[in-house]
């Protein structure tokens, strides 16, 4: 079975964080990965940095910016990986646009992601209709599993068929809104949270976009499998040491930094 | 009509085009995917767009005979005056029918990205004409570099956002109006200003835009007996002004198509804008087409002189008429293109902008038959490069 699925599986309150490879620095993939393996979180998304990356915030294009600057790529950030899964057990994903996996070539970027021990992308910019078309086999023959994501605009019918396709969890996105950290869920948000949970889909779903306390980690938690971190984490990377990130990660779960 | 360089029913041309959008943007590109044909058809859309195209615009405009070009070339040559459209280029065209559009959609805010502001001030002009809130998205060193269209655009009323993120420029100004879209997905219509983006874009403004086209038809007719041009031939940037030209004519192979990018201070030298030749196949701002990139996939800045060609991308019509060789393509340097403003000044007193300035260099390039019959798209004046003219020419 796919790491993500067992996750999926037998976790509740899953904590997913997503960093930017070669941010702050270039080399600090496998040290922000191992902090956050022993920091216990649920799952880990591997951001390949993108130069016009439509459906981020700010603060995540700023943090790719740098680690392009810094030479982040695809041939890099799959060097960097390749004895992660010596160092981890927790599911890798890897979060990308679509034009950078293109240049590579879809087939050797997903065989690379297998050697290297990557469960699963979210590709936002490449539409599930295409996706199924044209690349679902070969992500199944490198057994990835590919995350879409849904919006409240997104309508039921759309989301049915969105779960058919679905063989990982469906990321849902929290508001309109792109990345970037808020302090509470709205009553919007939350009667979309219920339409979606009504739906009874075969898919788990995640909430992401907005999450970056222990109460938008909690409110998430209870409408769903579990929670998404993106800018809130890149945020605390920028201006903590990476030694502390179980601080970060102890404090979204309320929890005391002794009790793992 | 089964149409061989025109969009499928699926949104591609060839293989370019398609929508490659985050979810985020899915509802918004459906409606307009799913409605722009049925409302740019009822008769009051057209009767109101063809109404605004002639009283406000000031449409037809011109089919001109340049005699004294001709005379100099040896052969016949026609310039299709878009340089006088209200505004003073094409781009107004396609703002007064996405406009028109929006309201249809119901929707009451407009947002727009705009490189040297030609776009972002068709766009305020129409805003301020139908009372529809205008954001203009530009990147901050694009707004430090064009004041006057900056000013221009804050008295009709509309507000500038600096995009400030990444090169700072138009790329970057798309990206940030795309952004703005999402976070706004019910009130808001997004007016991108070239065949770019995803389908409909690219058909929706070609439409918008084949007006030039089809008027050219009608008044070539008058002058020459003939609907048929041997050659049509445009700038291309994003592409919005040569399809509107080439659009009627796209699988008439009687008329040759001629597209000329900027190859901004030469092709190898780092600093260009000649996307055919130097891009490769990849995916910008939800479109798969031509476009200049790293070896990794990163999108690379384009340069040329003239602010309305460096889009990294080109439009997937025109990556497709590259790809199947239906348009032939040259690339102008920034010098070439600057003697041609001087030559069309001097020998039709005509100061065109600087895109367009590009296309008319080709008659250096090409041998052209004394009978062969050219037209031009003359798309805009060049009022809002005098600095830059100015500048080169030290006037």
């Amino acid at each position: 079975m796919n790491r993500i699925n067992k996750v999926l599986e037998e976790k509740k309150d899953i904590l997913s964080i997503y960093f930017t490879a070669g941010y702050p620095n270039i080399d600090d993939t496998e040290k922000i990965i191992t902090q956050l393996t022993r920091s216990n979180v649920d799952m880990i998304e591997i951001g390949l940095p993108f130069s016009d990356p439509l459906a981020d915030g700010p603060t995540i294009q700023e943090s790719s910016t740098t680690a392009l600057n810094n030479g982040m790529n695809s041939i890099k950030l799959f060097d960097q990986l390749k004895d992660i899964r010596k160092k981890t057990d927790v599911p890798l994903i890897i979060m990308g646009y679509f034009n950078p996996i293109l240049q590579f070539g879809v087939e050797d970027f997903c065989k690379n992601c297998q050697t290297v021990g990557i469960d699963g992308l979210i590709i936002p910019d490449l539409p599930v209709e295409v996706y199924e078309k044209e690349y679902k086999s070969v992500f199944d023959k490198y057994n990835l599993l590919n995350m879409f994501l849904i919006t409240p605009q997104t309508s039921n019918e759309r989301i049915r068929f969105i779960d058919r396709v679905s063989k990982g969890f469906i990321y849902m996105v929290s508001s309109f809104s792109i990345t970037g950290a808020v302090n509470s869920f709205d009553e919007n948000q939350k009667n979309y949270f219920k339409r979606i949970n009504s739906m009874d889909l075969k898919s788990k779903l995640l909430i992401g976009f907005g999450i970056s306390n222990n109460k938008t980690f909690l409110d998430a938690s209870k409408n769903s499998r579990g929670a998404i971190i993106g800018s809130a984490f890149i945020k605390f990377l920028k201006n903590n040491n990476k030694d502390n990130i179980a601080e970060f990660i102890n404090s979204v779960r309320g929890e005391s930094s002794s009790k793992h | 009509m089964n149409s061989t360089y025109n969009v499928d029913n699926k949104g591609y041309y060839g293989e370019f085009g398609g929508a490659y959008i985050p979810e985020m943007m899915y509802s918004n590109i459906e409606e307009l995917r799913s409605k722009y044909i049925k409302i740019c058809s009822e008769t009051s859309f057209k009767k109101e767009f063809d109404e605004l195209l002639k009283d406000y615009v000031g449409r037809p405009t011109p089919l001109y005979f340049a005699s004294r070009l001709s005379e100099k070339y040896n052969t016949k040559i026609y310039l299709k005056r878009e340089d006088l459209c209200h505004t003073g280029a094409h781009k107004i065209n396609n703002t007064i029918g996405q406009i028109l559009l929006a309201k249809k959609l119901g929707k009451t805010r407009i947002i727009a990205e705009t490189g040297a502001g030609q776009h972002g001030v068709a766009t305020a002009t129409v805003c301020a004409l139908m009372g529809i809130e205008c954001i203009i998205y530009m990147g901050e060193i694009d707004i430090s570099r064009q004041a006057p269209n900056v000013a221009r655009m804050k008295m009709l009323g509309a507000e500038v956002r600096p995009a400030t993120s990444g090169s700072k420029t138009l790329k970057d100004a798309t990206n940030e109006a795309i952004r703005d879209w999402i976070n706004n997905p019910i009130d808001t219509h997004y007016i991108i200003g070239s065949v770019v983006g995803p389908h409909p874009y690219p058909d929706m403004v070609a439409r918008f835009q084949s007006v030039i086209g089809k008027e050219v038809m009608n008044q070539l007719e008058t002058l020459e007996g003939t609907k048929d041009p041997n050659y049509v031939i445009a700038c291309v940037g994003g592409g919005s002004n040569a399809a509107g030209l080439f659009y009627p004519y796209l699988d008439n192979n009687n008329v040759k198509i001629i597209c000329v990018e900027a190859a901004g201070k030469g092709i190898k030298s780092g600093k260009s804008a000649a996307t055919s030749i130097l891009g490769k196949q990849g995916i910008i701002h939800g479109s798969k087409t031509l476009l200049m990139q790293s070896k990794d996939g990163q999108i690379t800045e384009p340069y040329s002189i003239s602010a309305g060609l460096d889009y990294p991308g080109i439009g997937p019509m025109h990556a497709n008429l590259y790809k199947s060789k239906r348009g032939e393509f040259y690339s102008i340097n920034d010098a070439e293109a600057m003697d041609w403003g001087l030559n069309l000044s001097r020998l039709e007193g005509i100061i065109p902008a600087i895109e367009t300035s590009h296309a008319f260099a080709v008659l250096d390039k090409k041998e052209f038959k004394k009978n062969d019959v050219l037209v031009f798209n003359c798309s805009g004046r060049g009022d809002k490069d005098l600095d830059t003219y100015i500048d080169y020419f030290k006037l």
